[in-house]
């Protein structure tokens, strides 16, 4: 009897969850337009191998600059090297240092965001100057002169991107944090003797939830952005790991005329992540904004 | 970064559908038939900026192409008949019969920029400041003059050097485009004035140099060689973006870059200029070689060093790296197809230069295997972020990835680049050998012990390459020294596998077909001095 009920719970929650997607499509195509895109190039990051139909870093002398035919769909790089297979195994790259750099940027953001506005004062005070220093320079001006301090590499570009985006992170959250300190429940928390921690962790970081999605999706565009400028600088990636930024630096600008194919598909899948997360964080703002929905 | 992206998409479909079907044929030199004439400024690009103006203590060609025309040296390589030494500041010379004393007459007449006389002892300050230098002053080609015992001056116009063993080199390296002739008066106030100004007995005065723009010379009309130079000025424009390079030099805003094009750009601007450009190219005194650290394991081992090199397929890299990049000829330690480099014949014996790579790769996966690292081993190539190392440096992991070795590509700037391989950071690094002339005592310098050459950055001693380098030094039977070199390059390359040679460079230089009176030579270290270059109507 009590486990028909509990089956009957779980298969409420599904049809909810089912709705709430059903929706999100319908009142956000757009939105969800960008999420498929999303699904898609998360689905070549994560089976990469099982979908390229090159292995992406081989060198193959014999068939080197093929323009997009049926055997090499993207065509072919100076080395031979399968531009389809690169760019499959490039969205992995992207998405990794995206997702990464985003996440931990947003989250620590969120995280100063609140404890700012928290505790008030000369804490907060200490962390909106710095942050405001931080602000002072242009995202890319910052992220180049990190990668030009710590080297380049994965790991150093996810650094380079993730520091520049933490105080653009707490300055939204903060906002919206120094209106929930006012808010009756956390006033009821400090009053039966609630640990700071346990009120930031408990009761304002789940609040600014909201806010904290949509600046995640903002980022994972800039991020994408980001990790293409600086591997298409050279500071990011090397070869012969494939990303996309670094395919449109070097062979495809030197053999622009010869192979334009070179920069026409890591341009697009560029292009088309950007604007997919674009999409997508749109529809997120409007979906979770109370005062957007009419 | 969206714009640029966008930009470039576009620019890359425009270009496509504006690119004519069929390449048209390089211009041909037609030098003969002309008469040269007087007038007009010469500009010219440089890919790189000098780190000072003191070519006795740099190494770079950013040194060498914007400054040399305001210079003078001992002797010089005849464009037209390369390897033959010809005078340039010295009249006559003679060489002892025991190869022990070698004195030069020089010039009468000739003047520095300030209407000071040049005198011997101008040249003997200026060599003992390059073979004995003062403390705290560099001289990166000090141990070529190792045999040098002494310098005289025995009157104003006689220089006199004495030898404390015969060098089969000596006489090519006292026309080194890098040895400039000082005043005297000047080092001896201040050894490093030279590094931050300009004053020789060029065919060109100093002008200016502003840092990141340019080098301006004019004609020097007190030149000792009369009639001479044909040109009014030089303007060298440092561009160190190769796009921005090769549009100036479409559009005609720079005439030549005389260190080298890579073979699309040539390409490129064939097709779109067709026979108003000159394209000439030579094999370049320049090769490229995987330095590995010596000191670190398991790169002590040479059953290890020699997996890494049998790994390597030279033919076909050179063969299809050559489309895109200068790398293109396979030799061991001398210019392929040079006096005393060996031929294929030879080279084919030595290991990582087999013909058969199956047959190499296996015996590099047994060599691995006998080293104790059967499933290969992962390590870091610090590389050079400037064409050719990028492109070599993929090839060349691609290579040792068919053996199962697991290699991470590190890019450095130039500084940094440098800074890891003088200071031994770094498990392996692309290197390049460049140098002014083929002679075995400059290409082996590199490969002797760390006490005898500041610049074996692998890190590793062997008394049996230093005793072999200085018996063919002093050999003077060029059959015989040729033999002591072959046995130095088996060694060195192949048994023990210290320095693995990678590929040698193609020079292209693509100059507009008005610019006349120059000639394309192995080295880009040399005939600089833009004394013969005229600019037709």
């Amino acid at each position: 009897m009590q486990t028909d009920l509990f089956q009957e719970r779980a298969l409420r929650r599904v049809a909810r969850r089912q709705n709430i997607v059903v929706r999100f499509i319908r009142r956000y195509p757009l939105g969800a337009m960008g999420a498929t895109v999303l699904l898609i190039f998360a689905f070549a990051a994560v089976f990469a191998d099982q979908l390229a139909p090159y292995d992406p870093v081989a060198n193959n002398f014999a068939v080197m600059f093929r323009p997009p035919g049926p055997q090499y769909l993207l065509g072919t790089d100076n080395f031979g090297r399968d531009v389809l297979s690169r760019i499959i195994f490039g969205s992995r790259t992207a998405l990794l240092v995206a997702f990464t750099s985003s996440f931990v940027g947003a989250t620590l953001g969120a995280l100063l965001g609140v404890v700012s506005a928290y505790f008030g004062g000369r804490v907060d005070d200490l962390i909106q100057r710095v942050t405001d220093i931080i602000l002072a320079f242009p995202l890319i001006i910052l992220a180049l002169a990190m990668v030009a301090a710590l080297g380049t590499g994965t790991l150093n570009v996810i650094i380079a991107i993730t520091i520049p985006m933490i105080p653009r992170v707490s300055r939204v959250i903060r906002a919206s944090a120094l209106a929930l300190r006012e808010m009756p429940f956390v006033e009821a928390a400090r009053a039966i003797g609630a640990s700071d921690v346990r009120i930031i962790f408990q009761h304002l970081l789940p609040n600014v939830v909201a806010p904290y999605l949509v600046m995640l999706t903002a980022f994972l565009g800039q991020a994408i952005l980001l990790e293409a400028s600086l591997s298409f600088l050279g500071l990011g990636v090397a070869e012969p790991t494939p990303a996309w930024g670094l395919m449109l630096r070097g062979a495809a600008t030197q053999f622009a005329e010869r192979a334009p194919w070179l920069a026409l598909a890591p341009g697009i899948a560029i292009s088309l992540a950007v604007f997919a997360f674009n999409l997508l964080g749109d529809a997120l703002r409007d979906a979770l904004d109370p005062r957007l929905r009419v | 970064m969206l714009k640029r992206v966008v930009f470039l998409v576009l620019a890359a479909l425009f270009l496509a559908s504006c690119a004519p079907a069929a390449p048209s044929t390089p211009g041909q030199p037609s030098p003969a038939a002309q008469q040269p004439r007087y007038g007009g400024e010469l500009v010219f690009a440089v890919d790189a900026e000098p780190p000072s103006l003191d070519a006795h203590r740099e190494t770079t060609f950013a040194v060498i192409i914007p400054l040399a025309p305001f210079y003078s040296t001992l002797l010089k390589f005849d464009q037209y008949n390369y390897p033959k030494v010809v005078g340039d500041l010295a009249e006559s010379w003679t060489v002892s019969s025991d190869g022990l004393v070698y004195e030069f007459k020089l010039r009468d007449g000739v003047k520095f920029h300030d209407g000071t006389p040049l005198t011997s002892r101008d040249v003997v300050a200026t060599y003992n400041k390059i073979i004995f230098p003062p403390q705290g002053v560099i001289s990166a080609r000090k141990a070529l003059y190792s045999a040098v015992e002494s310098i005289e001056a025995p009157d104003s116009r006689t220089v006199r050097f004495r030898l404390k063993h015969p060098s089969a080199s000596m006489l090519a390296n006292f026309a080194s485009g890098w040895n400039w002739i000082y005043k005297a008066d000047i080092i001896e106030k201040d050894p490093r004035w030279y590094e931050k100004n300009v004053l020789g007995t060029g065919a060109f005065k100093f002008v200016e140099y502003v840092p990141g723009s340019h080098v301006v010379g004019k004609k020097n009309e007190d030149y000792f060689i009369k009639g001479r130079p044909y040109l009014d000025g030089f303007r060298a424009v440092f561009m160190t973006d190769r796009s921005a390079m090769v549009a100036a030099l479409r559009s005609g805003q720079i005439l030549i870059n005389f260190r080298s094009v890579t073979p699309q750009e040539r390409d490129d601007l064939v097709r779109a200029l067709g026979n108003q450009v000159v394209v000439e190219e030579s094999p370049w005194v320049c090769s490229q070689i995987v330095v590995l650290n010596n000191e670190k394991k398991p790169f002590d081992n040479p059953k290890v060093r020699q997996a890494l090199t049998l790994a390597i397929d030279r033919w076909n890299g050179g063969q299809y790296l050559s489309q895109f990049t200068f790398l293109k000829y396979v030799g061991a330690l001398m210019r392929p197809g040079s006096p005393f480099a060996m031929p294929e014949s030879e080279l084919e014996k030595i290991p990582g230069f087999w013909r058969d790579i199956n047959k190499s790769r296996e015996e590099a996966k047994r060599l691995l295997r006998e080293a104790g690292v059967p499933e290969g081993f992962s390590f870091t190539l610090k590389n050079r972020n400037i064409e050719p190392y990028p492109s070599l440096g993929v090839f060349i992991i691609d290579q040792w990835r068919q053996v199962g070795l697991q290699v991470e590509h590190q890019l450095l700037e130039t500084g940094p680049w440098t800074q890891d391989l003088r200071t031994g950071n770094f498990e392996a690094m692309l290197y390049f050998n460049c140098d002014f002339m083929d002679d075995p005592d400059l290409q082996l310098l590199g490969f002797l012990s760390p006490e005898r050459s500041p610049v074996n950055y692998a890190r590793y001693r062997d008394p049996v390459l230093d005793s072999l380098y200085d018996q063919q030094s002093r050999e003077l039977d060029p059959e015989k020294r040729k033999q002591l070199v072959w046995q130095f390059e088996r060694r060195a390359v192949g048994e023990m596998a210290y320095q693995l040679p990678a590929l040698w460079w193609n020079r292209i230089v693509v100059r507009w077909a008005k610019v006349q009176g120059w000639r394309i030579t192995p080295s880009h270290y040399i005939n600089q001095d833009l004394v013969d270059v005229w600019l037709a109507q």
